[in-house]
């Protein structure tokens, strides 16, 4: 890769563009159809919203790998990606932390209240809930989606455990073989990491429909339903979209994409995958284990 | 805006520094700060009317006591959307254009950090409000829950409910754009030698906003999702029978919304600590102490939000705890006020428009940084909650506070931004009617909330009548006043008197070292500092 | 010079409004501040707010008296020339500690109300409020005794066809009716979405949440029919759901409730008609 076109002193500025209002656009349609569908609507327009996002996505970063490949960026832009995406996980982070901070309010305050614990509690409980006892799991004092069981955390949610963090490894790995320019390295490293986070969802897919089925607990199984699925199911989200990512990045590597100076691409969907993964040793402990 | 001057060394060096495209073309496409910051700029302006409008429809309704002019349910929703339109649709883009436009010539960053985000946060803008604005024409009318949205109430909301919630996403996620925007390119960007302790105020504040932004909005899309959820997929987050509670949803919300409301005022003071040095002609006094009082102020706004929810019913030690820590705002607060009455100090004042908007700044945000006080005391706030003297406090603080700031910027940089001088005659009128406006409209309020008058009430009990009357009188004089203002803009984009590049005998920084109009590209490469 | 004359002008308007704003308050029932209220906890609160007020006017008098003298002195108009200070840690310091004690004085005797505030023992009488999409219910727990009480001003006084009561939107079918001199708990909560339960005379509102209880308490020491309103958004009818509530001697009240346990359910014309300001319309 060269960069020799590019005066070192002379900043890169991107000419116009066109993807950002066909983001635009494409985000617009996808509410809408979701608008839509939610109000009984059909799904026409959420699907087409999907596939536009889809397309703007393929076009858009299709682009900047192209400008990557060219050489135009330089070190100075390199960091601004850097701190974008730090900035961009530091976001992810505090959308998790609401989920997890209705978690906690719940189990804190709401349940133990209507449960009549603390002064706070007692009218609350007797006079209105006298019947509930407190407990977690709970779905409140109206047993609101019926009977379930909760899920147990040193099954299925261990092994998963085990499968996210060793393909926090393996990514590490790889990024080790991409820097000492180990080619079967790196290819075999990100191969594990997606294979594990495929593994990972489809247990998880797994968890999910013996959730449903034999231990009758759906999102509709009150606050902890609501807490549960929530929570594990934006991790989910997370943990796809980030094996897509890491998948891309196979196929770069394989196209030969990376320098051992110059991968952030790379690098930021390791930072991204390790978030996730963070989010997880959370979600085992507050919302399986504890 | 015009930058004719510049567009003749079109052509040669594609790719660098080529003037704008024409047609509409340009906007649509830009990358270029100062283009996007121009678009947010107006995108607010109109809003600005937009929420205006709704807000004199309000006034109207409460002109005299009895139903006259809105249905009860029609009158919500106007307050609902009168709110979400200001904050997110007027105050917050301003901020954003001023941060576009002026952040990378203050640090001499040729661009924003990456340029083509930077248009698409733009760009959702105008298509989520379009989502928004659009509930009004739908069967059960638009949002009418207040625009804190608190369940149950908002779960009664009809059709407009998941356009709601789904505008919000959108805003939100231009915010979050914006702001990692903002940052990477303070951090990144900056011209070799701008320290950080060297930059102009207006970009700590925005550096320490862009930080709030980032840390609540996703907070706040989190938790509508969570309304979402409950309306329609049967969750129980709110819901005291699931063992939920609906006052869950306030700590969430205000966790967010507190941080909120010193989004609209950091950036607000990051100005008037431009524009106060400039036409005293004196250093800012106090510059260490001002980054750290904003930092204070950050800080400490993550951690008062229940101060909002005193009547809810919290226990003792969270109503205590939530008190001492919004009255501890005070302290950073008053840092500030004190160190642009000391930079005002044996100065040399002249008293052209921004400055005048800089005073009245300074006493009006005051004014309300006093109720909001009053407001922190718990046991007083049991009394003025959700009443209008709560009104008056935050209007205070947003309109006089948060958009005379916005004023007083757009008439101090609109020179340097059109490379020609507004009409002062007509500025300082603007000025006058504003302030007499905003006084008359928002002064009684607090009254009437002493008095006893709730807020989001479409009618009224007698004895609250001539207050009443008087802050209407007030709202049309400054709505209209308002018109002085778009005439004025557009009469200084069109043509007018020429712009010298430092523009006002006081002013210093980066910005003033440029051409008025600064060329399409500044900075392209980067300047010396000393 | 133009700039001041404008300056003058605008003075004077402004001192207009404010002195037209004034002259108002100054008519005879025309409500500028907070009610003292009938209960020592609405004095206290009271108090606290003066206290804090005059705190503010006090701060504001000072901060705005520098700024206008020098606004006033240190004009370049006037041929001032721009000192260049711009630092001073001894008083930066001490305008952080000054307002922080100030801040201690009003923390103090605030944290005390409060504390009082949250003390409901040893109440002699318990009634839980229910707040309803838009009325009030009332129940007497210890007495058996529950109703409901609902706006009573006429559509037509709110359609402006009608000529306005002197109580207009602040009266009720039946009013909540307590003993006076003694300690009552007031427990607020909801049958649908959240409302707030609020007399300003008594010195506070209390939030009425759905599945929750709040407990409060009050101790009024004078007769008399105190009015408030529903301070929560709540709907389409927010604005029209007020709190009577009448204090009267003990022997009245007993005599009261005697005649309420008889007849539990007090039925006027409009209490089972939901109030609403659309006739014929419920929903929202
Ligand atoms: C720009 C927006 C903005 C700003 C800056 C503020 C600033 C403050 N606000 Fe305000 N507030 C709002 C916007 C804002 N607020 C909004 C929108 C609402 C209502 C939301 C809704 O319900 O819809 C609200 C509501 C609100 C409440 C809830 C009221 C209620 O619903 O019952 C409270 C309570 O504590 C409060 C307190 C404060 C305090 C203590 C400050 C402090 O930051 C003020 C600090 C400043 C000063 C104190 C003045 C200067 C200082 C000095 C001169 C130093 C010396 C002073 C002393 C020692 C006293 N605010
Ligand atoms: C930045 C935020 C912001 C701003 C700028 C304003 C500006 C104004 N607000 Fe707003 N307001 C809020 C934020 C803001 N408000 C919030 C958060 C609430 C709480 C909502 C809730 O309870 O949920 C609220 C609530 C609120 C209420 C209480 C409603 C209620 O409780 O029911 C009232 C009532 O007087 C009011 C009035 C006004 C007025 C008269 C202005 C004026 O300053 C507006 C002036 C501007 C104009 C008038 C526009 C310009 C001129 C024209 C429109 C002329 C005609 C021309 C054309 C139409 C082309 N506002
Ligand atoms: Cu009930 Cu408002
Ligand atoms: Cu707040």
């Amino acid at each position: 890769m060269t960069h020799a076109e590019h005066a070192p002193d002379h900043y890169y500025v991107p000419t116009q563009s066109h993807w950002p209002i066909i983001a635009t656009i494409s985000l617009f349609t996808l509410m809408l159809g979701g608008a839509t569908l939610l109000n009984g609507g059909s799904s026409t327009l959420l699907l087409t919203g999907f596939a536009l996002i889809l397309i703007t996505m393929f076009g858009w970063f299709g682009t900047v790998v192209r400008e990557s490949e060219k050489g135009l960026y330089s070190d100075q832009m390199d960091r601004s990606f850097r701190w974008g995406m730090g900035w961009f996980i530091f976001s992810e982070v505090m959308f998790f932390a609401a989920f997890f901070g209705a978690l906690f309010y719940a189990r804190t305050y709401s349940v133990p209240w209507l449960g009549g614990e603390t002064s706070h509690g007692v009218l609350t409980h007797g006079l209105l809930w006298s019947g509930y006892e407190a407990a977690w799991p709970t779905n409140g004092p109206s047993d609101i989606g019926g009977f379930f069981a909760p899920m147990h955390p040193w099954g299925l949610p261990a092994i998963n455990t085990l499968i996210l963090l060793s393909s926090g490894a393996t990514l590490t790995w790889a990024h080790w073989g991409l820097i000492e320019q180990n080619r079967p390295q790196l290819l075999k490293g990100l191969a594990a990491t997606v294979a594990l986070g495929v593994l990972f969802l489809s247990l998880q897919a797994y968890e999910y429909a013996h959730a449903y089925h034999a231990l009758h607990l759906t999102l509709g199984s009150g606050i902890y339903g609501s807490t549960f699925f929530m929570l594990t199911g934006f991790h989910g989200l997370h943990v796809t979209i980030g094996a897509i990512i890491l998948a891309v990045m196979l196929f770069r590597s394989l196209a030969g994409h990376f320098t051992p100076q110059r991968h952030f691409a790379f690098e930021a969907a390791a930072w991204y995958w390790h978030f996730v993964d963070v989010v997880w040793l959370g979600l085992f402990i507050f919302v399986y284990w504890l | 805006m015009s930058t004719a001057s510049h567009t003749t060394d079109h052509g040669h060096d594609h790719d660098h520094d080529h003037g704008p495209a024409r047609g509409l073309s340009r906007w649509i496409l830009t990358t270029n700060h100062k283009d996007i910051g121009t678009l947010y700029l107006l995108f607010s302006l109109a809003m600005f009317f937009v929420g205006g409008a709704m807000a004199l429809v309000i006034r109207a309704e409460l002109f005299e006591p009895g139903l006259q002019v809105v249905d009860p349910h029609f009158f919500n929703q106007m307050t609902t959307l009168h709110a979400l339109v200001m904050i997110f649709g007027a105050v917050m883009p301003a901020f954003v254009g001023l941060a576009n436009w002026l952040i990378p010539m203050m640090v001499g960053a040729p661009d924003m950090a990456l340029p083509r985000m930077n248009n698409w946060s733009f760009w959702i803008m105008p298509f989520a409000f379009t989502l928004l604005l659009s509930t009004l024409f739908m069967p059960g009318g638009g949002p009418a829950g207040g625009w804190t949205l608190y369940p149950p109430l908002v779960l009664q909301t009809g059709s407009a409910f998941p356009f709601v919630i789904l505008a919000v996403h959108m805003m939100g996620a231009s915010s979050i754009m914006g702001a990692i925007n903002i940052i990477a390119t303070i951090l990144n960007l900056r011209a070799p030698g701008m320290t950080l302790m060297k930059m102009p105020l207006f970009v700590w504040t925005w550096l320490i906003t862009a930080f709030l932004l980032i840390a609540v909005m996703p907070v706040l899309a989190g938790t509508v999702t969570m309304l979402l959820t409950d309306k329609f997929f049967g969750t129980s987050f709110f819901n005291a029978a699931g063992g939920g509670d609906p006052v869950m949803f306030q700590h969430i919300f205000w966790f967010f919304g507190h941080p909120e409301v010193y989004i609209m005022i950091l950036p607000a003071f990051g100005v008037i600590s431009q524009i106060i040095p400039t036409f005293a002609r004196k250093p800012l006094f106090g510059y260490a102490s001002m980054v750290y009082a904003t930092a204070s102020i950050a800080f400490l706004s993550f951690i008062v939000w229940a101060h909002h929810m005193f009547t809810v019913g919290m226990p003792l030690a969270g109503e205590l705890f939530f008190m001492y820590a919004t009255m501890l705002i005070a302290v950073p607060t008053g840092v500030k006020v004190f160190n642009w009455v000391s930079t005002m100090w044996r100065g040399a004042m002249t008293f052209e428009t921004p400055m005048l908007f800089a005073i009245a700044f300074v006493i009006l945000f005051t004014i309300g940084g006093f109720s909001g006080l009053m407001l922190a005391i718990a046991p007083a706030d049991f009394q003025y909650h959700d009443t209008y003297f709560v009104v008056a406090h935050f209007h205070y603080v947003l309109v006089p506070g948060a958009v005379f700031s916005i004023m007083a910027a757009a008439y101090y940089w609109l020179p340097k931004w059109t490379g020609h001088m507004y009409n002062e005659k007509l500025g300082k009128l603007h000025f006058w009617l504003s302030v007499i406006g905003v006084n008359v409209l928002f002064f009684p309020q607090h009254f009437l909330g002493l008095a006893g008058m709730p807020r989001r009430i479409p009618d009224y009990a007698l004895q609250f009548t001539e207050f009443n009357m008087v802050s209407t009188v007030g709202a049309f004089l400054f709505g209209f006043s308002q018109l002085f203002f778009l005439y004025n803009v557009i009469q200084t984009i069109r043509g007018g008197a020429k712009a010298t590049d430092q523009v006002w005998e006081g002013a210093e920084g980066l910005e003033w070292t440029l051409s008025s109009p600064p060329p399409y590209h500044t900075f392209t490469t980067a300047p010396e500092i000393k | 010079m133009a700039t001041s004359r404008i300056a003058h002008g605008g003075g004077i308007a402004l001192s207009a409004a404010l002195s037209l704003a004034w002259s108002m308050g100054a008519h005879a029932d025309l409500a500028l501040n907070m009610p003292q209220g009938v209960t020592a906890i609405s004095h206290d609160v009271y108090d606290l707010h003066m206290l804090i007020f005059w705190i503010c006017v006090a701060i504001g008098v000072v901060v705005f008296g520098v700024m206008f003298w020098s606004i006033y002195h240190h004009r370049k108009s006037r041929g001032a020339v721009p000192a260049q200070f711009h630092e001073s840690t001894l008083v930066e310091v001490l305008w952080t500690i000054v307002p922080m004690l100030i801040l201690i004085g009003m923390a103090v005797p605030a944290t005390g109300t409060l504390v009082r505030m949250a003390d409901a023992r040893d109440a002699e009488l318990t009634i839980k409020v229910t707040g309803y999409q838009w009325r009030w219910q009332y129940d007497y727990l210890d007495d058996g005794v529950k109703f409901f009480s609902t706006l009573s001003t006429p559509q037509a006084q709110i359609r402006n066809v009608a000529a306005k009561d002197e109580h207009y939107l602040l009266e009720v079918d039946n009013p909540l009716v307590v003993p006076v001199g003694k300690k009552i708990r007031i427990l607020t909560t909801s049958a649908d979405v959240i409302h707030s339960w609020w007399v300003p005379d008594l010195g506070w509102k209390k939030d009425a949440i759905p599945g929750f209880i709040n407990e409060n308490w009050t101790l009024i020491e004078k007769p008399g029919v105190y009015r408030g309103q529903c301070a929560e958004l709540c709907g389409r009818d927010h604005g029209f759901m007020p709190v009577v509530v009448k204090a009267v001697p003990e022997a009245e009240f007993q005599q009261w409730l005697e005649q309420m346990k008889k007849n539990p359910t007090p039925q006027t014309a409009r209490n089972d008609s939901r109030p609403s300001t659309v006739p014929g319309d419920q929903t929202l």
